[in-house]
This record gives structure tokens, sequence and C-alpha cells, in this order.
């Protein structure tokens, strides 16, 4: 079961991550910890105008928590920050397994992570990088 | 002797399941799981409490674990045996009821940096409340403490040195009897985590010469709930009750009470009697199949990883470079690979291994890495299963993406 959770996106992101970097330009930053495995990442976003001009993250973490927050930032870069918040409200609802087949396909490549919601114990790191992105836009609004 | 694993119903059960987890929690045999059965079937009552057969045959069986395991650690009187929930709980009376007397915000307690949070924490806490300074003993990158180091971290302050016997990432046999040695001389007690020890090798505490001496029933083949605690009798009868209600007491009146002889003093409120005797029969089944199989089988197989591993370039064994000081735990990292990762992988493939930083985030930071996975060897395991884990170990990177 846990080895179609590494298909081949999620291997992908996290071996060659688009936004695996510092951001110089970034306006507002927020570290997410998963206190059961001490892994750790933070997310840099450059908002302006309610728009997510830019983001990346720093951090160690497994090929789950790092592959599920690279594939975010490609998914939330250039959106408005509502627009970000209803994208983590949907990928939520897919790892819970209440996702409909029209909401999974706005997650676009986020979908691949779909199979965690069967993984308890990994949900936790798919989630980290989309509960930090919560608190930095709760924190920035 | 091949056909141990057969003394375990989890294994049949779950067929095609590789174990190798024990460090975290051993499976139980049969003669376990029955004997718990058969005292709830059979012999149940409070024991302690009522005036009847019943609840006297349940004293016995409880009062016969209390004699077993004092034979099993070697003990010189029973009233020197605690039983507690699990080890976590020992430690936590021995730092608490001992410290509460013998603490103060002068002294020093001294804890080697390979602790398990269960032989930290309750030290953090005695020094939060007491002012006591809090130090750390730190070993080499092997794992190895020396006589020296521990020489040299004394301090005239030193009230208590806490080391576990076998730490559950390294697998190495610390030397408990010379560091009591030094301990005493100074004026410190010694207090030992044999959570990873007990089912490794034989215990003796009085050779040993430690003053506490902690254990889990559950890593020992034995049912989660029970623990014990050994103190030397002369401690122990001066150390204040840990918790206070009922089966701990003398006399009470409205405003005060006297307490209970040793070991009850230290045992509140109904203890776990279908545990005690459960792990009356894990001590059984060790005896029955005896130490010395127990220790070659376990070599056996520790080598056998363990020499597949370092053939392996991309993998890293924590401590030793000996297979021999192992103890059948073996913690290692993947260049390029999550230990959780690891451990997903090895789940895909039916193998229990542990991944993350196995409640010893100090050493982890001390030696420089974020997390770990940790594959860990039970008296049921065989070759097939250290073979399956070698197949598999072979794969993870590749699996994760890597051209090899
Ligand atoms: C060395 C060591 N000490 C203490 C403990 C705590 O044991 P328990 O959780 O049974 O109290 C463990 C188990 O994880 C351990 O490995």
């Amino acid at each position: 079961m846990s080895d179609n959770m590494y298909n081949e996106i999620l291997l992908d992101h996290n071996l060659h991550p688009l936004h695996r970097c510092g951001l110089d330009c970034a306006t507002c930053s927020a570290a997410g910890l998963n206190p059961s495995c001490g892994d750790q990442l933070t997310l840099h976003l450059s908002i302006e105008d309610g728009v997510i001009k830019d983001g990346s993250f720093t951090g160690i973490g497994c090929a789950v928590s790092q592959a599920s927050t690279d594939i975010m930032l490609e998914l939330i870069i250039g959106k408005t920050a509502e627009q970000a918040q209803r994208l983590k409200t949907l990928f939520s609802k897919m790892i819970s397994g209440e996702i409909t087949d029209e909401e999974l396909d706005e997650l676009e490549e986020a979908g691949a992570l779909q199979n965690i919601s069967k993984m308890p114990a990994r949900v936790k790191c798919a989630t980290l990088g989309w509960n930090t992105l919560e608190k930095l836009l709760k924190e920035n609004s | 002797m091949t056909d141990i694993k057969k003394d375990f119903p989890i294994f049949g059960n779950n067929k095609g399941v590789v174990y190798l987890d024990s460090a975290a929690t051993a499976q139980k045999p049969k003669s376990v799981i029955d004997a718990v059965a058969k005292y709830y079937y059979e012999e149940n009552a409070n024991p302690l409490r009522g005036l009847y057969d019943l609840s006297v045959k349940a004293t016995e069986s409880y009062e016969n674990a209390r004699e077993a395991v004092r034979k099993f650690i070697g003990a010189k009187s029973t009233k020197e045996i605690v039983f507690t929930r699990n080890a976590t709980e020992s430690l936590n009376l021995a730092a608490n009821s001992y410290g509460r007397e013998n603490i103060c915000g002068c002294s020093e307690i001294l804890v080697a940096i390979s602790e398990h949070h269960s032989d930290l924490l309750p030290y953090q806490n005695l020094a939060a409340q007491t002012g006591a300074k809090l130090r750390f003993l730190e070993c080499d990158e092997f794992g190895e403490y020396t006589a020296e180091a521990l020489q040299k971290a004394l301090t005239p302050h030193t009230a208590i040195f806490a080391i576990a016997q076998v730490s559950n990432i390294f697998g190495r046999v610390n030397p408990i009897k010379e560091f009591a040695g030094i301990c005493h001389k100074n004026g410190t007690i010694i207090i030992c985590d044999g959570a990873q020890s007990v089912p490794h090798v034989p215990v003796d505490v009085v050779d040993l010469d430690v003053d506490f001496f902690a254990f889990s029933g559950h890593k020992l083949y034995a049912p989660m709930g029970i623990g014990v605690l050994y103190g030397k009798r002369e401690l122990l009868e001066k150390m204040p009750p840990f918790l206070y209600g009922g089966e701990m007491i003398e006399y009470v009146t409205r405003e005060s009470a006297t307490f209970a002889e040793l070991p009850h003093k230290f045992e509140a409120g109904t203890v776990n009697a279908g545990g005690a005797v459960g792990l009356h029969a894990a001590i059984d089944y060790i005896d029955s199949i005896g130490f010395e199989t127990i220790i070659k089988r376990e070599e056996a197989l520790t080598e056998l990883a363990f020499t597949e591993m370092q053939n392996i370039p991309y993998i890293n064994i924590i401590g030793s470079k000996n297979a021999h000081e192992h103890n059948g735990i073996i913690t290692f990292t993947i260049d390029g690979v999550h230990p959780h990762d690891i451990a997903a992988v090895f789940d895909a493939d039916s193998v229990a291994i542990r991944a993350g930083h196995h409640c010893a985030q100090p050493l982890h930071q001390y030696l420089g890495v974020q997390s770990t996975a940790r594959m860990s060897i039970g008296l049921y395991n065989d070759e097939k299963d250290i073979e399956r884990f070698i197949e598999t170990l072979k794969t993870v990177r590749r699996r994760m993406g890597y051209e090899r």
C-alpha cells in the first residue's frame, strides 16, 4: 500500500524540488513542526495586494512533507490568498477522503497525495506545509 | 530451536510479517497470554484486600510474580521489587521520591546523553523544581562512555547519575558495575535504566551494585502495563511514597497516615495482578530458553544483518562498528532518504521497523542527525527475517527515485 504512495510525481518533487530555497523578497515566513518526528519546515511567501507573488520553503523532512509542500507552492504561486485558502480546504478534504472528482481536479498534482489518506501515520507529513500555509495566511491577512 | 516463532501466536495470525521492532515492544508467547487469561478465568480478586479464598489466591499469584522478578534480576529481597506500570513510571518514582528528600539547589544530576526521554525528563523536572543543576555525560561517536569521562564529570555535588545499561539507539552494553563503583566512591547514587538490557543480557543487580534499576514488562515478552523498579532496601526504606491512596497505608486518621511496609508503600491503589502474572510467565519462558541460547541467536542475527549493511556504501550505522556491541539493535540512516520514508518502504514489504528520534532527541542533536531508522531483534527472529530485511534495504534508494 505504501509503495504506491511513492508515485513518480511525489518522488520527483522530493528529489528535484522547484521551490526549496530561500526567498529574498519574502514578506512573511512561518515555521511548521511535526512533533511526532521532529521534522520542521519554514514557509516563505511574498504577498502583494492579496496575491501570492512568490514562495519557497526550507527545512528538513520526509519525502511526503517535502514533495507535498513543493507541489503546494507550485499550485498557490500567482493565486490570491483566498484561492490558496480554498485549495488548503480542498487538500484537507482529500486527506479525509471526502473530496469530489471535480474538486480533486482543482488540486492538480497535489492529487498525487490522495493515497496518504489511507496512512494515518503520514497524514501529518502531507499536511505540514498546508497547515503552515494556513497559519501564515491567517497571520498576514 | 527454529520453532521459537511457533510459540508466538501473532506470527500465525499475521503471516508474512517480519517483526523487527522488538525494542519498541516485544511480541508475547502463548504461555504469557494463557497465564494472564488463566489468572482472570480462575484466580481473580483484588489482591491484598479480601480475606477470602480467591483473594488469597490472587495475592499469592501476585507475590509469586514478585519473587520471580527478584530471582530474575538477582535482588536480595522481594521488598526491593516494586511493581509499576512501566520503566517510565519506575524512573519517575525513583527520581521523584528519592529526589524529594535528597536533592537541593546545590545538587547536580548527571545524565548520560543517550538516555531515553523517560530517563531524562524526570530529572529535568526534578532540577527545575529544586534548582539542582542538570549536567550531561557525553559518549564518543561509537556510543562508548568511558570511566575517565565519568570520573571527570562527577563533582562533590553530584547526587544522581542516570544511565541505561543498554541504550535503545546504540544497543551497546555500558559498564554499569564499573560506573557504580566510581559513583559510590563519590557519594553519588546510580539509577540504571534496564528497559533494553533485560531482554538481551542476564542482569544481577547485586553484582552491578546499582541503587535503582528500572524496566518494562512489555519489552520482555510480558503484557503492557506492568513494570518494575528495583531499589536498594536501605534507600527505599527512607524514601517517601510516590503516589498516595489505598493499599499503601498502615493506619490512617483524618489528618495523617502511616505507610505500609516495603514494597507496598510504593504500590498505591489496585495493582496490575494480571500483568504481574504475565510477567512471571514471561520470565519462565525466557528461563526455559535460556540466555545462552538467546544471546547466541541474537548475536548471530545481528552479525548477519550488520555485515550486509556495512557492505552497502550509502548506509550509515549509528554507534559501534562491531556487531557484537549492538545486542540486536541496529540504528541507521540511508543517504538521501528520510527515515520515515525508509520505514514506509519496509512497511510496503511487510517488514516492521521503526523510524524517528526514538525518544532520544538530545542524542540525535548531539550526533547531528535529525532522525534515524532502527531495526531491533527479538528471540523469535530468524535468518529468514534478516534476509527479508536486507532484501528490502537494498531496494529503498531505488524505490525512492535514485538510480541506485
Ligand atoms: C532505554 C529505554 N528506557 C525507557 C523506555 C520507556 O519504556 P516504557 O515506555 O515502557 O516506559 C524505553 C522504551 O521505549 C527505552 O528504550
